[in-house]
């Protein structure tokens, strides 16, 4: 549950964005973004909920960028996202090297975990599920949520459209830039949450690079569970799953070198994606930029 | 060329310059003087022959790994796995140069690169066979690929191929016919460059005068009328992604070949996703590959430079290399000639796409 919460919360940015259009390949960089911002936001503000609050502005903030660059702009979208990945490795780095090192910030106050009463009781499922830290209860809340917004609500027939057939959704008096907007930020408001989780929920610091992949493992899930809120929280617990695994095998050192087991996630990704997904069919438009006067 | 045409060829300029403009900022709210930070990349990467070395260097990989990238950006395609072929490559030279002996250079060299070509390329082969029998994004699958390729080098160089002793993850060093020669005495310049630069001519001519090219660049932008026009689109897909492949093999190769001379764990320090808006940046075309390959190699060199002598940290120069891309050029020059911006203050009333489809 704590590996595959932050998988799920930058995956389900995903799904917004590219619902939207958007093909949001800065999501490692936006998760990295979050994770620092939590970390201050903790440390200067007081508390982890204001972390987690910093890090859902910064990753917003993030997305704002990438959206004015790809949307308003029109660059292409893949480079983007790869320069958001590049920006957010320098930038954190910078960051963490120049403020917090010398500041002496390094371990914070980060969320603590909680049982729910009575439910923690239930066998099996109780320590599991219902005693962990309060962002994993709001993730697994966030994501019927949010398939409830893309798919019964106006806004989330928007999204929709605006991501399969731009022109159509523009004849219908939807504003296609402004909706892509509002796809490529809430995805930076959930990767930023998903960083926070990593920083705030599962240690209580910022280490370089400490997202690792995870923002490239999160768009796999994106693919895995189809573009589906709900899908893409399943798909983000098997490959916590792979995740947990890969570490206890390494916690329980059986002879194998570590870089084995943690080829794990990345080799069952490219399994699952080559082997089991089918062709799961992608928002049309996502990755196409839309301009009202391109033919 | 009109002016307006000349405009839109020199809009990724304008992206680098806005750029190092914005990159300024952070500079100085650390405390340090922008312009004295830029002079000092500017002198590390330029000013003598050492500093002109270390540019090289730095410029060969990031110009394989580019060059791959833009065969298939020509076909449509968006290889961000150049990364994990460059360590492919290496791990396919290093071997060949450790556990071959006795052969003359002229053969030792050439069967190291053929073997690192080999296994960038078949590392871009996976990815290639997934798109066209699965519909998988290579944009994801070259990018999961990175990471199993980094973990099996880092895997290799600190178990099996490990020196006995070695205080870090490296392996023995290859066997001296298997080196590529320096080309400037005293300093790192390694002939990798050479060959980097001749295979962007080659790639020029490729794309510019043969029917291959032709084909490629048709397979890439619009595949039904290819496969009317008699183009097996399939095939020339997964080609050219493994040809993407093996060229950023070659760079991982000539890295370890003429730099390192031993396989080392964790020995591209992200040359393969500095390549691809090498790659972007220059629209795809070889010749201008070569331009943005050698500035950003003088940024990486300069950078370093600049980071000794002011105490910066070196990742904060991947933030230059970071900006470009996010101010890349909004549109590019159009096939006929005229361009479309954001440069003229009114919305252009055609807007042209890349040459190769987005996303």
């Amino acid at each position: 549950m704590r590996l595959s919460t932050p998988i799920a919360l930058a995956a389900m940015g995903g799904v917004f964005s590219e619902r939207s259009g958007v093909f949001n390949i800065g999501l490692e960089g936006m998760m990295l973004f979050g994770a620092l911002a939590a970390v201050m936001g903790s440390h200067y503000l007081g508390g982890p909920w204001m972390g987690l609050l910093g890090a859902m502005l910064v990753g917003g903030a993030i997305g704002l960028l990438l959206a004015y660059v790809s949307v308003g702009l029109g660059a292409n979208q893949i480079v983007s996202g790869v320069g958001i990945n590049l920006l957010a490795l320098g930038m954190t780095t910078f960051v963490a090297r120049m403020v917090l090192r010398p500041a002496g910030v390094e371990q914070v106050p980060a969320f603590q975990i909680v049982a729910v009463p009575y439910l923690a009781r239930v066998p099996l499922l109780g320590p599991v599920v219902f005693t962990q830290t309060p962002l994993v209860f709001i993730t697994l809340l966030l994501a019927p949520a949010l398939a409830l917004f893309l798919f019964t609500t106006p806004w989330g027939l928007a999204v929709r459209a605006t991501g399969e057939l731009p022109r159509a959704a523009d004849t219908a008096g939807i504003h296609v830039s402004l909706v892509r907007y509002f796809g490529v930020i809430a995805s930076g408001v959930l990767a930023g949450m998903g960083g926070a989780f990593l920083s705030l929920g599962q240690l209580n610091l910022f280490s370089e690079n400490m997202t690792a992949g995870r923002g490239f493992i999160a768009l796999a899930a994106v693919i895995f569970g189809k573009w589906h809120p709900l899908g893409a929280l399943g798909a983000s617990f098997l490959f916590g799953a792979a995740e947990a695994l890969q570490l206890f095998i390494q916690t329980y050192n059986l002879g194998i070198p570590y870089q084995l087991p943690t080829m794990l996630p990345y080799v069952l990704a490219l399994v699952v994606l080559g082997g089991f997904v089918g062709r799961s069919v992608a928002p049309a438009a996502a990755g196409v930029h839309y301009g009202r006067e391109d033919r | 060329m009109n002016g307006r045409a000349l405009a839109g060829r020199l809009l990724p300029v304008w992206a680098v310059l806005v750029a190092l403009l914005l990159g300024m900022v952070p500079v100085g709210l650390a405390g340090v003087n922008p312009a004295a930070a830029y002079e000092e990349i500017l002198r590390g990467a330029l000013a003598d022959v050492y500093g002109f070395a270390t540019t090289l260097v730095k410029t060969t990989p990031l110009l394989f790994a580019g060059l791959g990238i833009a065969v298939a950006l020509r076909a449509g395609l968006v290889n961000i796995g150049a990364e994990g072929q460059i360590y492919m490559g290496g791990l396919a030279a290093a071997v060949v140069g450790l556990s071959v002996h006795g052969l003359p250079s002229v053969v030792h060299v050439p069967l190291a690169l053929l073997a690192a070509g080999a296994a960038g390329g078949v590392w871009a082969l996976v990815p290639a066979l997934l798109k066209v029998g699965r519909g998988v994004s290579e944009v994801i699958t070259t990018l999961l690929m990175n990471y199993v390729a980094i973990y099996l080098v880092s895997f290799l160089a600190g178990g099996p191929l490990m020196e006995p002793g070695a205080p870090y993850p490296y392996s023995r060093p290859l066997d001296a016919a298997a080196q590529l020669p320096v080309i400037i005495p005293a300093t790192d310049a390694h002939a990798g460059i050479l060959l980097a630069l001749a295979l962007a001519g080659f790639l020029h001519l490729i794309f510019g005068y043969t029917a291959v090219g032709f084909r490629v660049r048709m397979a890439g932008a619009n595949p039904a009328a290819a496969a009317y026009a008699g183009v097996r689109v399939h095939a020339t897909l997964v080609a050219a992604m493994v040809a993407s492949g093996a060229l950023a093999g070659l760079g991982g190769a000539s890295e370890v070949m003429g730099l390192k001379h031993r396989l080392f764990d964790a020995f591209s320090p992200g040359y393969g996703y500095d390549a691809i808006i090498v790659a972007f940046l220059g629209a795809g075309q070889p010749l201008a590959v070569v331009a943005t390959a050698f500035f950003f190699g003088a940024l990486r060199s300069g950078a370093d430079t600049m980071q000794r002598s002011l105490g910066f940290p070196s990742r904060s120069s991947s933030r230059f290399r970071g900006s470009p891309c996010c101010s890349s050029p909004p549109a590019w020059p159009c096939r006929d000639g005229s361009s479309a911006g954001r440069g003229d203050g009114r919305r252009s009333p055609r807007r042209c796409r890349p040459p190769w489809p987005q996303g």
